[in-house]
C-alpha cells in the first residue's frame, strides 16, 4: 500500500504537486500574518518595556512606562470613557438589533425594502458616521436649532458641547451606525430555526412570549456571542469615530484608549507610553476574545 | 527606484566629468502648507528656486500644525529615504538634530551672517550644539488681540491697557449681547491663550521659570493659580457653542461683529484681510493686556535632512539661502501674516499690524523678552506640552479649579519628562 502513499517517493509528480500546492500557495500569507501581526506585536510589548521616544530605542526601562500610564489623569479618563462607552453600545445594539430582527421576522411585508435601509449605516465608515452627527448633535446648526426653527423655542439638546454627556453621543452614533449589522446577525439566527420545532411548540398551546423566551432567544447564543466579540472589539477599537465627532473634547472628556494610544505614540513622542497602552488594549481584547475561543473550540470536539 | 536612478546618474557624472561642480537636484519638500495664501506663499519661493534650475517636488501633508506631516517623516527617515527640506516647528528640529538626521549649513550661515541678523531666540531653535540645521522663515508672535473696530466705538470701547481695563470692556460687550471673546475650544486654542495669561500674570521672568524652566515650584504656585483664575474668567466671556470650533470661525465671528476680541496669533490676520478688512482701520490689533513689551512666538522653519548625494546638498544649500532672502522673507510674510525671521528688513511693504510686530519684535529681542511659545511648542518638547494641554483645557472646561489645575501642571509635567 505504501506505492499509493503520495508522501512517498512512488507517487507521481502530478499527486504530489497537489497535496503540496496549498501548502506552496498558503505559505507567504501565512508568513506575511506571522511577521506583520504577531511580529509587530511583539514588538510593541517589546517597545513598552524601553525609553522610547520620537523613534523606537532599544534599552530597556522595565515597568516605567506602565507605572507612568496609569498615573497619567488622562488614561484614566479614556479607561473610565471605554467602560461607559462599550457597555452601552453593546448593550444598546443587541437589544435594537434584537428587536428589530423579531419584528422583521414576522413576515411583514417589504421586509426587502426594510432590511437594506436599516442595513446600509454599516456600510458607512465611522469617519462619515461621526461627521454627520457632529452636524446633527451642532447645537448652533442641528438638531437643537432646528427645533428652534420650528418654534420650539425651550428645546435643548447640547449633550455635544457638555463635558458631562459627551460620551452618550458617541454611543448615540455607534449605535445609529452598528445596529443594523446586529439585526442581520439575529435575522440569520432566527431564519435558522427549525420550522417544526416552533409548530411543535404552538400546538402544545405555547404564547408567542412563551416561545421566544423558551425555544427561539436560547437558540439565539452564537448569534449573541458572535454579536458581543464583534461588538466589543469595535469598541475597544474606536477611533475614528470620536475624531470625527468631538476630536476629544470638550477638553479631553471623550478621549478614548485608542485616541490616547495615537496621541502619545506619534504626536507627542512618548512612544513608549503609546506602546504599553497598546499593549493594555489588546490583553483587554484578549480577555475577551480567548474565552470566547476557548469554549468555540471546545464544543467542535 | 527613483534613489536608486539618481544615485545612479551622480556616480556616472561624478567619472566622466570630475572637476565640474556637484550638479543640483530637485529639492523634495514635505510641507502642510496648504492653504491658498500659504500655498502662493510658497509658490514665490519654488519661482525663485526655479530660476536657478532647481526644480520642486512638492509633497504636501494636509493636517493644521502638521502632526500628520510628522508622522509621514518618521515613516520616511525610518525607511533611509529623507525629503530634502521639510517645514518644521521648534522642538520637532531639535529632535531630530538629537537624532543626527539633520544637514549642516554652518558654512552658508556664515557666509551670509545669519548669526547677525536673526534673534537669538530664533537661533535656538534653528541651531543644534552651535550648529545651523534649519533656515527660519517667519516669526508668528501669540499674543495678540484682535478686535472689531466698529463694535468697539458703537460700544464705546477703547482700546485695553491692563487686564482690568480689558475685563471691563468684555463686559461692556456681553452687557450689550455680543459675544466678548471669540473661541475655538481646542486644546491648542485654549493652550494659546494660557501662554498670555501666564506672562500677562507674572511677566518673562514667571514664565521662563514655569513654561520653559518647569520648575515645579512655579509650575504649582500661587501665580500660576491666579492665570488659571484669568483662564476662568476669559470662560466666562466666551459663547457656549465654543467646543472644538475651529480658530478661523472663530475669527469670523468677529470680522461679522457678533465678537469683541479674539486671542489669537497672527495668522488670524489673513482672515480679516481676506474678508477686505484693513489692518489699524477696520479691525484692530494689540498685544494682550499685561503681555506689552513681551513677544511669544512661534516660527516655522525649513529644517534639511542629511542626504548622501552631493547634488541634493547643494540644492539644499541653495534653497537655505533662498529662503533667507530678504525678497523672500518680505513676500512671504506679506502673505502669511507674520514678521520676517531677519531683523534687517525693511518694514513699508507690510500693513499696519505687521509693521507693529516688527517692530515688537525687534524690541523684545533687544530687551531679552521673545519668548518661545508653549502652545505652539517652542517654550518645552511636545511631550511636556501634550501635558500642559490636558491640564488646561481640562481646567478650561470645567474639570479643575484653579487650585486643582495648578498641582495637577506640577504632576502631569513630572509624568512626562
Amino acid at each position: 500500500m505504501a506505492a499509493t502513499d503520495p508522501m512517498l517517493g512512488g507517487a507521481d509528480f502530478r499527486t504530489r504537486l497537489q497535496n503540496w500546492l496549498p501548502k506552496i500557495v498558503l505559505a507567504p500569507s501565512f508568513a506575511v500574518m506571522v511577521i506583520f501581526v504577531y511580529g509587530f506585536i511583539a514588538f510593541t510589548v517589546y517597545l513598552s518595556f524601553t525609553g522610547s521616544r520620537m523613534l523606537p530605542s532599544f534599552d530597556l526601562v522595565g515597568f516605567q512606562n506602565y507605572e507612568r500610564l496609569f498615573r497619567i489623569r488622562e488614561w484614566d479618563t479614556a479607561v473610565t470613557n471605554l467602560a461607559i462607552f462599550a457597555s452601552l453600545y453593546i448593550i444598546i445594539c443587541t437589544i435594537i438589533g434584537l428587536m428589530l430582527a423579531i419584528l422583521l421576522d414576522q413576515k411583514i411585508r417589504g421586509e426587502g425594502l426594510l432590511r437594506p435601509i436599516f442595513l446600509y449605516p454599516m456600510a458607512l465608515s465611522f469617519i462619515v458616521t461621526g461627521t454627520a452627527w457632529k452636524w446633527f448633535l451642532d447645537p448652533a446648526i442641528g438638531i437643537e436649532n432646528t427645533m428652534h426653527l420650528w418654534g420650539w423655542a425651550s428645546f435643548e439638546f447640547n449633550w455635544i458641547k457638555d463635558r458631562e454627556m459627551a460620551i452618550y453621543t458617541i454611543v448615540i452614533a455607534a449605535v445609529w451606525q452598528s445596529s443594523g449589522f446586529v439585526m442581520a446577525m439575529f435575522l440569520a439566527g432566527l431564519r435558522g430555526i427549525d420550522n417544526e420545532i416552533l409548530k411543535a411548540a404552538q400546538m402544545d398551546g405555547a404564547s408567542t412570549f412563551q416561545m421566544y423566551r423558551r425555544i427561539i432567544l436560547p437558540q439565539l447564543r452564537p448569534a449573541f456571542l458572535s454579536a458581543f466579540v464583534i461588538l466589543s472589539h469595535l469598541a475597544i477599537k474606536s477611533y475614528d469615530l470620536v475624531i470625527a465627532l468631538t476630536g476629544g473634547g470638550p477638553g479631553n472628556a471623550t478621549a478614548l484608549p485608542a485616541t490616547f494610544m495615537y496621541s502619545y505614540t506619534f504626536t507627542r513622542n512618548q512612544m513608549g507610553i503609546g506602546a504599553s497602552s497598546a499593549v493594555i488594549m489588546l490583553m483587554t481584547i484578549a480577555a475577551i476574545m480567548v474565552p470566547y475561543l476557548y469554549a468555540e473550540l471546545r464544543e467542535k470536539k | 527606484m527613483k534613489k536608486l536612478s539618481t544615485g545612479a546618474a551622480v556616480l556616472a557624472l561624478s567619472t566622466t566629468a570630475i572637476t565640474s561642480a556637484a550638479q543640483a537636484q530637485d529639492v523634495e519638500v514635505l510641507h502642510w502648507w496648504t492653504s491658498g495664501g500659504e500655498a502662493a506663499a510658497l509658490n514665490v519661493l519654488r519661482e525663485d528656486l526655479a530660476g536657478g534650475g532647481i526644480g520642486w517636488t512638492d509633497m504636501p501633508v494636509a493636517g493644521g500644525g502638521g502632526s500628520d506631516a510628522m508622522t509621514v517623516l518618521r515613516a520616511r527617515v525610518t525607511a533611509g529615504d529623507p525629503p530634502t527640506a521639510v517645514q518644521m516647528l521648534g522642538f520637532s528640529i531639535q529632535d531630530w538634530a538629537a537624532e543626527g538626521a539633520l544637514a549642516d549649513l554652518n558654512a552658508l550661515a556664515e557666509e551670509q551672517n545669519w548669526n547677525e541678523v536673526v534673534p537669538e531666540a530664533l537661533q535656538r531653535f534653528s541651531t543644534y550644539e552651535g550648529n545651523w540645521v534649519a533656515a527660519p522663515v517667519n516669526v508668528h508672535s501669540t499674543n495678540w488681540v484682535w478686535a472689531n473696530t466698529a463694535l468697539m466705538e458703537e460700544l464705546g470701547i477703547e482700546q485695553p491697557g491692563t487686564w482690568e481695563d480689558f475685563v471691563a470692556a468684555m463686559q461692556t460687550a456681553a452687557d450689550a449681547g455680543y459675544t466678548a471673546l471669540a473661541h475655538g475650544g481646542q486644546a491648542w486654542q485654549d493652550a494659546t491663550i494660557f501662554d498670555s495669561m501666564v506672562m500677562g500674570v507674572g511677566g518673562p521672568e514667571f514664565y521662563q521659570a514655569a513654561m520653559v524652566e518647569l520648575d515645579p515650584d512655579a509650575l504649582g504656585g500661587s501665580q500660576m493659580v491666579e492665570a488659571f483664575e484669568r483662564m476662568a474668567t476669559l470662560r466666562g466671556f466666551v459663547d457656549d457653542n465654543f467646543s472644538g470650533r475651529d480658530w478661523n470661525l472663530a475669527s469670523a465671528m468677529v470680522i461679522n461683529g457678533e465678537a469683541l476680541f479674539q486671542i489669537m496669533g497672527d495668522w488670524a490676520k489673513g482672515e480679516f484681510v481676506n474678508a477686505g478688512l484693513t489692518a489699524g482701520e477696520e479691525f484692530q490689533c494689540f498685544r494682550v493686556p499685561g503681555t506689552e513689551g513681551t513677544v511669544t512666538f512661534n516660527s516655522d522653519q525649513f529644517a534639511m535632512f542629511n542626504v548622501a548625494d552631493e547634488g541634493d546638498q547643494a540644492s539644499q544649500v541653495a534653497m537655505a539661502s533662498a529662503v533667507m532672502s530678504p525678497e523672500f522673507q518680505i513676500a512671504f510674510n506679506v502673505v502669511k501674516g507674520s514678521a520676517p525671521a531677519r531683523t534687517d528688513i525693511d518694514a513699508s511693504a507690510f500693513d499696519a499690524c505687521g509693521q507693529a510686530a516688527m517692530a515688537d519684535l525687534a524690541a523684545a529681542g533687544e530687551a531679552g523678552t521673545l519668548f518661545g511659545s508653549m502652545a505652539h511648542g517652542h517654550a518645552n518638547p511636545p511631550s511636556v506640552q501634550n501635558a500642559m494641554y490636558d491640564v488646561i483645557t481640562a481646567h478650561f472646561n470645567g474639570e479643575y479649579d484653579a487650585e486643582t489645575a495648578a498641582a495637577e501642571m506640577v504632576t502631569a509635567v513630572e509624568l512626562a519628562q
